[in-house]
């Protein structure tokens, strides 16, 4: 058991460190997928970001970048940026560098109101200029200008440029006098241990270093955008003699934006005139400062000759003497300057005067500038502007003519719709009519066409319903022929079998019933009366009995015969049992012929039994069952009543046969009749 | 069959005549025996009746489809 069971917690272990295992794993693969989930186990699990850029590597925030749009903020920004690079120095502050820029790029973004998107992106990608991005849109004007605007939008890069490094320039030698400036006041007025002192001095050696360079750095961009701008000048007013109506609202802009990067030159020179002349008071009073400190110098130096420069410093090393002289020479110092200072109290107001008169000249003489610079930028301005208003009266007029036109365009339209509605309906009129004769005529001849063809129709189909009904006739009479013809066949073939059916019997037994045949018979006449009657005539035994054959009735008859012999005296009167025996006797002992043929006539004699009954033989031996019959019935008496039933069946017989001997008759007479002679 | 009829009719004669001449001779006997002390007259006599009965009956038999009888006149 305990191997089972540490096996078992080894499964257990194992499995739950599968199970850690798998899911480190997982979120780490996810985290690489995903990077919302990434983050948001970062800001969740502690140390997670430490294992995950481990596992991963840092955060990739690069795409985000990639996927902001780069609108006209951030162009901003980065035009920034590069205004920055272009410059190459670092402490501008951001806000006078943006300014500056963004200054001069509103000034440009007035020219891409010209119909063009911008590309801004490969403008940054590019040069990186502020001025380049909105001066490609000049790259999307027709042909015709496309020269003009490719010229100016270089110039306007160039001095552009050059303006900016100018100013940029001035900028740094303002900055590098104020600097100097500071530091020497620092250096004059500051009380600082020597070693400082010196160092001090270096950093106002170094700034006065820094502020010439940057001073010639600025005269040099000066006449560098100088020159531009002058090119750029040139170049406009060669486009604007042109005149073409494309470029000069390009002109304008262009004009426009070299009134502000004159302006602003203007007024950084005069920052920087401002700021040397300042410099020049501070850097005159620090001269002054130092002349007094060296001839202070000198003087001490003479006093003293072996006290050195830093005589503020060895206050326990001079003498009583040195002292005194020092202190005398202070007194007589401070005489003098008194003296001085009344001469100069007194020379003062002259000084004062001929310094104002100075300060008036030269007053006068900045005013002058400053007035004809302003005066010179005011009439730029107002040239400019004149020509801004030039144009969007131009644009007005432009819209009223083009109004005007479409007004006039609008009436032409209106008459020439009048005139070709009139032409329309007289054309339409006209083609009606054509249209209504030709269908009129269409129209006869289609109807001519049409009752012609209904009279041939209508012939022809009279034609063939005659033939019809010829037809229908001859086939009708044709139909009651055959009718006629098939009922008379029917008969005789009825009759045929009522024949039939007669001849077949055997003997001594009665045929069939005729019943059937007759019936027959009947069925196959109704509609003939001659038939009919002759049908019903039939006797009503041999329909339901049927009737002996000839043979067999001449058999009977044999039979009959020998009977009749012997019953021959016996008759009404003569009938006793006596009689009986004569006759008998009669019968044994009188012979006669077996057959005699009858005569025509018959006398009284041939009435006798025997006689009647040979010529009856004899006639039924020929087949002569009429005769016999009529023969036989001439016997009286009991011999009579003995033959009464054969006469009665041979009657029928006869009967029968009569009949139907006269249907057979009938029948053939009818199916001649029926069969067409040709 | 009419012809059958006096066939018939004989056999019927004979029949009777032959039982009545039956009877009658066997009456007889009785009568000869029992009354008649074996007389052959009785035997004769009865028998003789008998075939005179028979005789009769036979001739109306046989006359009998001539003659008219109750039955036919009364209707």
């Amino acid at each position: 058991y305990t191997a089972g069971g540490s096996s078992g917690a080894a499964k257990v272990v194992a499995a739950g460190l599968l199970t850690v295992g798998g899911g480190v794993g997982g979120t780490i693969l996810y985290a690489k997928w995903d990077h919302k989930f990434r983050a948001a186990v970062e800001n969740n699990v502690p140390y997670s970001d430490w294992l995950l850029g481990l596992a991963l590597g840092p955060a990739y925030q690069g795409d985000i970048m990639k996927q902001v749009r780069m609108d006209s903020q951030h162009v901003w920004v980065i035009i920034a940026d590069c205004f920055e690079k272009i410059t190459g120095s670092e402490f501008l502050p951001h806000s006078e560098a943006s300014a500056e820029a963004s200054h001069i790029i509103s000034a440009i973004s007035e020219i891409s109101t010209v119909p063009a998107p911008c590309d801004t992106e490969s403008a940054v990608k590019g040069h990186c200029s502020p001025w380049s991005p909105s001066l490609s849109c000049f790259l999307s004007v027709s042909d015709c200008s496309a020269a003009v605007s490719a010229s100016l939008e270089e110039c306007l890069a160039s001095s552009a440029k050059a303006t900016l490094q100018a100013i940029g320039a001035q900028e740094a030698a303002v900055q590098a006098i104020t600097q100097h400036i500071h530091k020497l006041k620092e250096a004059m007025e500051a009380e600082v241990p020597p070693p400082e002192k010196s160092s001090q001095w270096k950093d106002l050696e170094a700034a006065l270093a820094d502020r010439t360079s940057a001073v010639n750095d600025a005269e040099t961009a000066l006449l560098k955008a100088k020159e531009a701008l002058d090119s750029l000048k040139s170049e406009i007013d060669k486009s604007k003699g042109l005149k073409v109506s494309a470029v000069r609202p390009l002109v304008l802009a262009a004009e426009e934006n070299l009134h502000n990067m004159v302006v602003d030159l203007d007024r950084v020179v005069t920052k920087l005139q401002s700021a040397e002349s300042e410099s020049k008071i501070v850097s005159q009073y620090s001269d002054l400062v130092n002349e007094a400190k060296l001839q202070f110098q000198r003087e001490v130096s003479s006093l003293t000759p072996e006290i050195q420069a830093n005589w503020k410093g060895l206050t326990g090393k001079l003498s009583a003497d040195d002292l005194n002289a020092l202190i005398a020479h202070a007194h007589r110092r401070i005489d003098q300057l008194n003296r001085e200072l009344a001469e100069q109290r007194v020379r003062e107001q002259i000084h004062i005067d001929a310094s104002l008169e100075q300060q008036k000249l030269e007053d006068q003489k900045a005013l002058e500038k400053a007035v004809l610079t302003a005066v010179q930028h005011i009439k730029e301005d107002t040239r400019l502007e004149q020509e801004r208003k030039l144009s969007e009266l131009r644009e007005v007029m432009e819209a009223e003519m083009r109004t005007q036109l479409r007004r006039q365009a609008a009436a032409h339209t209106d008459h020439v719709q009048d005139v070709l509605k009139v032409q329309e309906q007289e054309l339409r009129a006209d083609a009606e009519q054509v249209l209504g004769s030709k269908l009129l005529e269409q129209e006869t001849s289609y109807r001519q066409l049409s009752q012609e063809q209904l009279d041939n129709f209508t012939l022809d189909m009279n034609t063939a319903y005659a033939r019809l009904k010829g037809m229908e006739e001859a086939i009708d009479s044709h139909v009651v022929a055959e009718e006629e013809a098939r009922k008379a066949h029917q008969l005789w073939l009825s009759v045929e079998a009522l024949n039939y059916s007669l001849k077949m019997a055997d003997a001594d037994s009665p045929t069939m019933p005729l019943e059937s045949a007759a019936q027959a018979v009947r069925d196959s006449c109704h509609d003939n009366d001659f038939a009919l009657a002759l049908a019903t005539a039939l006797p009503e035994e041999s329909l339901q009995r049927g009737v002996y054959s000839e043979a067999s009735l001449r058999a009977r008859f044999n039979a009959l015969r020998a009977l009749v012999r012997r019953v021959a005296l016996v008759d009404e009167t003569h009938n006793s049992l006596y009689q009986y025996f004569l006759s008998y006797l009669q019968a044994a002992l009188l012979f006669e012929a077996k057959q005699e043929a009858p005569p025509g006539q018959l006398c009284s004699e041939d009435l006798d039994p025997f006689r009647l009954l040979s010529y009856a033989s004899f006639c039924l031996e020929h087949g002569d069952l009429e005769l016999a019959a009529k023969l036989v019935n001439q016997l009286r008496g009991e011999a009579r009543r003995v033959v009464e039933d054969w006469l009665t069946e041979a009657r029928l017989t006869l009967e029968t046969r009569q009949v139907v001997s006269l249907l057979s008759a009938y029948a053939n007479a009818v199916g001649l009749g029926t069969t067409q002679a040709p | 069959m009419s012809e059958k009829e006096l066939g018939k009719k004989w056999d019927r004669c004979l029949a009777d005549g032959a039982i009545k001449f039956g009877t009658g001779l066997g009456l007889g006997i009785v009568f000869s025996v029992l009354f008649f002390k074996r007389h052959t007259w009785p035997i004769s006599l009865c028998s003789g009746a008998g075939l005179g009965m028979a005789f009769s009956n036979c001739q109306n038999d046989l006359r009998s489809s001539y003659l008219l009888h109750r039955s036919q006149k009364e209707q």
